[in-house]
């Protein structure tokens, strides 16, 4: 059984993000074959042009979306993490999208049954929206990757700052 | 119908009437979409010599073939056709960002709208369920408030929005259309057409499906172009961004600086894009489905303006510096921004308050009619304060600038006319057309009045392929194309800044358009419905008595005021034999006889025989014009 910590999900880097939603756009022709952004698994958002982020499902371990469903139409995959949705059980409560604190959870435009990520685990390359992102903003990483890469970026940087800080002494 | 929804929306703000009718095959492909279904669409849906603030006239929203798909730019665009409060001829304006998908997605390829609501009021684009609602609450609200509030009040986030600000409301002659916050539907005055009909916003939230004919073979082609965007093609936007001219042109000795007078300025480095992009630029942002990213973000870290936060691209950036005189970017920053509040075209703002200062050290207006505002050329606190008497037309002087500056010269009297630099009613671009001189030309005959997108004329002399400081044999001949090429990329509206990712041109384009529709285009018909589109166009402006040989002049500076600064330029100006050398050469290139008016037999060939009538007109006219002259 894969640890939870080793689980792979979509993340987008804050820095990189541009709200641009191509990611929506590459996940619903993949999923839906049609453009589509309302069928996109994942959700870009802009607060502001400074603040953009995209969103989606981060295969969490407990997830309160399955907790919630009153009808065990959610279930997930205890290796990948990927919540599957038994769309003959699910009748659209939407007591999971409630529940999921990203939005992660969303309403199917026509079908009024949930969908979410499934890291398109059919795809030979992956996810699709990394795939397309234009600004390489979205990877398909781990938790694990995740603080590596910031802990490597917050030790980068504080070098960097020492270093000039002892030239503009110098 | 594969990519385009098929229909077109009407609605009557004076009757509160809605209908729809479907789009036809032919004309879809005849006049592809934005700007030329618009033109067409403008043609056929109002009557002669209607006033652009009578509610007979027409505002059309469009989108293009390829909105609402993962198209990059195409994807994500809408435009605006009316006639122009500006020109009284044709008004055009496209902007991207994310409005323009929900309008297609919502199933609409033109929205087309007429009459004038009795109170302020928004039009709401529920998909199918279209509302005109109650506005009267967002009254002399920002762009930028109203979006918000409007989101707020019909209670989704993703609802977009298209707005106009005070300007609009106040029928300023140039005032703007703004979508997701600073994309705007810039020129020609699109916002004071809006203001007219009391209509202030346009909401939408489309959720229905596009398709494409060929869905693989679109995702190929769109696949290719998103690489290309990573290359060289698109370097220039995603690094230094547009105002890299600002020093490009200083070089040239084409930096158009206080209000034509000189053609460098001296304050050119603290203006330049690199100045921007060290000091001031915080993010790099785009619009929805771009491949590229072009929209640099400029925050103002400290002194006065701090916290100030704009998009600047080049054009604003020199209406509002150098050809103000001002070389302070935080002031510039924060202008941009107030000019987003207000709703006005950027371009034109800057060049009517550079008029402004000129009258001002000539001694055409005095300080008692600026209300004390010491509006010399450089002062940048002077910039920020007429720019908010323009936008409330606060004022005597307030009142006349919202006015362009053509009809604000007439108020003004005295000589202001020559310092009012337009062309047909549209303020100039940032080109100094003494010394780009296939510019000065391309600007003249542009049917939307002075632009340097219509046939992107300043690029054979910027380049160094021709004698920019000449008017030529061969030079009106040598714009044509590219007028068809641009006029496509606006009906199929993709970004202009994406023209160098499209290696084949209109090769590329065609079979974009073929993979899209399913409907069979060649490189070859793309190019005619191109140059049907220019003469429509031009139709529309003769038709409305704008469009024949005396309205494709140059303002009186770039034909009086020789270029005074040291080096190959000085001593330059256009002059009048030239200039009308190349007009004939244009005319002839075209087919258009030498009044400018296109031949019977150029509008058969194009299939706009249906118009034949105006050409008549006014060959009629001119044989009338000719007795009476016998007479006296």
């Amino acid at each position: 059984m894969v640890r939870a910590q080793d689980r792979k999900f979509v993340s987008a880097d804050p820095e990189k993000c541009i709200g641009c939603c191509v990611c929506e756009y590459a996940c619903a022709m993949t999923k839906e074959h049609t453009f589509n952004p309302t069928k996109s698994r994942i959700r870009a958002l802009r607060l502001g042009p400074l603040n953009n982020l995209a969103v989606t499902c981060r295969h969490c371990e407990d997830p309160a979306c399955i907790a919630a469903c009153p009808r065990d139409a959610l279930s997930q995959d205890e290796n990948t993490g990927i919540i599957t949705v038994d769309e003959d059980a699910c009748n659209g409560c939407a007591w999971c999208i409630s529940a999921c604190q990203f939005g992660a959870m969303m309403m199917h435009p026509e079908k009024k049954v949930v969908f979410t990520c499934n890291s398109c685990k059919d795809e030979e390359d992956g996810p699709q929206c990394v795939k397309w992102c234009p600004e390489e903003a979205l990877t398909f990483v781990t938790a694990q990757e995740l603080a590596q890469k910031s802990r490597i970026n917050a030790v980068k940087s504080l070098f960097q700052e020492a270093k000039e800080k002892k030239a503009a002494a110098k | 119908m594969f990519a385009y929804a098929g229909k077109i929306l009407r609605v009557d703000l004076t009757t509160g009437k809605i209908s729809t009718e479907p789009l036809s095959e032919k004309l879809a492909k005849e006049y592809i979409g934005g700007i030329g279904l618009g033109i067409k669409l403008l043609m056929d849906n109002s009557t002669p010599g209607t006033d652009p603030f009578d509610p007979d006239n027409p505002i059309i929203y469009l989108t293009g073939p390829l909105s609402g798909t993962l198209g990059p730019t195409g994807g994500n665009s809408y435009a605006v056709v009316s006639k122009s409060p500006a020109t009284g001829g044709v008004g055009n304006a496209e902007a991207h960002g994310f409005f323009g998908p929900d309008l297609k997605r919502a199933g609409y390829d033109a929205v087309i709208i007429t009459g004038k609501a009795p109170k302020l009021s928004y039009l709401w684009i529920d998909d199918d369920k279209v509302e005109i609602r109650n506005g009267e609450y967002l009254q002399y609200k920002t762009v930028n408030e109203t979006d918000h509030m409007i989101r707020e009040e019909l209670g989704d986030f993703y609802i977009r929005v298209s707005a106009i600000g005070e300007a609009g409301e106040k029928l300023c002659r140039f005032a703007a259309i703004i979508n997701d916050e600073f994309r705007a539907i810039g020129r020609a005055g699109m916002g004071g057409v809006m203001g007219s009909k009391n209509l202030k916003a346009v909401a939408v939230r489309g959720t229905h499906d596009v398709n494409v004919a060929n869905f693989e073979g679109f995702r190929e082609f769109i696949k290719m172009i998103f690489e290309r965007m990573k290359g060289p093609a698109t370097k220039k936007y995603k690094t230094l961004g547009t105002p890299e001219n600002v020093l490009v042109l200083n070089s040239l000795s084409a930096l158009a600086t206080r209000n034509w007078t000189n053609a460098t300025f001296e304050g050119a480095e603290k203006v330049s894009g690199e100045w921007l992009n060290e000091h001031y630029v915080k993010k790099i942002v785009g619009c929805a489905t771009c491949g590229m990213r072009c929209d640099h973000i400029a925050v103002v870290p400290e002194g006065p303006y701090q916290g100030s936060t704009s998009r600047l691209e080049f054009e604003c950036l020199w209406s509002m510096g150098p050809l103000c005189g001002i070389d302070r970017l935080d002031a510039v920053i924060e202008a941009m921004r107030i000019v987003n509040e207000y709703g006005m075209d950027g371009i034109s703002i800057g060049v009517v308050v550079a008029f402004a200062m000129d009258c001002y050290e000539h001694g055409v207006i005095t300080k008692d009619q600026t209300d004390g505002i010491d509006l010399r050329f450089g002062n940048a606190e002077a910039l920020i304060q007429i720019i908010h008497k323009i936008g409330k037309r606060e004022g005597w002087l307030g009142n006349a600038l919202a006015e362009g500056t053509a009809k604000a010269a007439e108020i003004i009297g005295g000589d202001a006319w020559k310092y009012a630099c337009h062309i047909k009613g549209l303020e100039l671009p940032g080109y100094d057309l003494r010394t780009l001189k296939t510019a000065a030309l391309g600007f003249s005959v542009s049917f939307r009045g002075a632009c340097h997108l219509r046939n992107g004329a300043y690029s054979p002399d910027v380049k160094g392929k021709v004698n920019r400081f000449k008017i030529e044999p061969g030079r009106g001949k040598m714009i044509v194309p590219d007028g068809h090429v641009y006029n496509v990329i606006d009906s199929l509206i993709v970004c202009k800044f994406s023209r160098g990712t499209y290696y084949d041109g209109l090769k590329d384009l065609a079979n974009y358009y073929t993979l899209a529709t399913g409907i069979p285009m060649t490189d070859a018909e793309l190019d005619k419905a191109g140059e049907r589109i220019e003469n429509l166009a031009r139709l529309f402006n003769i038709r409305e008595g704008k469009g024949t040989r005396d309205y494709d002049k140059l303002p009186w500076k770039i034909e009086n005021v020789p270029v005074p600064d040291e080096g190959p330029a000085k001593g330059v100006c256009v002059n009048e034999e030239e200039f009308q050398l190349g007009l004939d050469d244009y005319y002839a290139a075209r087919g258009w006889d030498s009044n400018g008016v296109p031949t019977v037999e150029k509008l058969d060939a194009l299939g706009l025989g249906d118009y034949e009538y105006i050409v008549k007109d006014v060959e009629k006219g001119a044989a009338k014009a000719v007795v009476q002259g016998g007479k006296a």
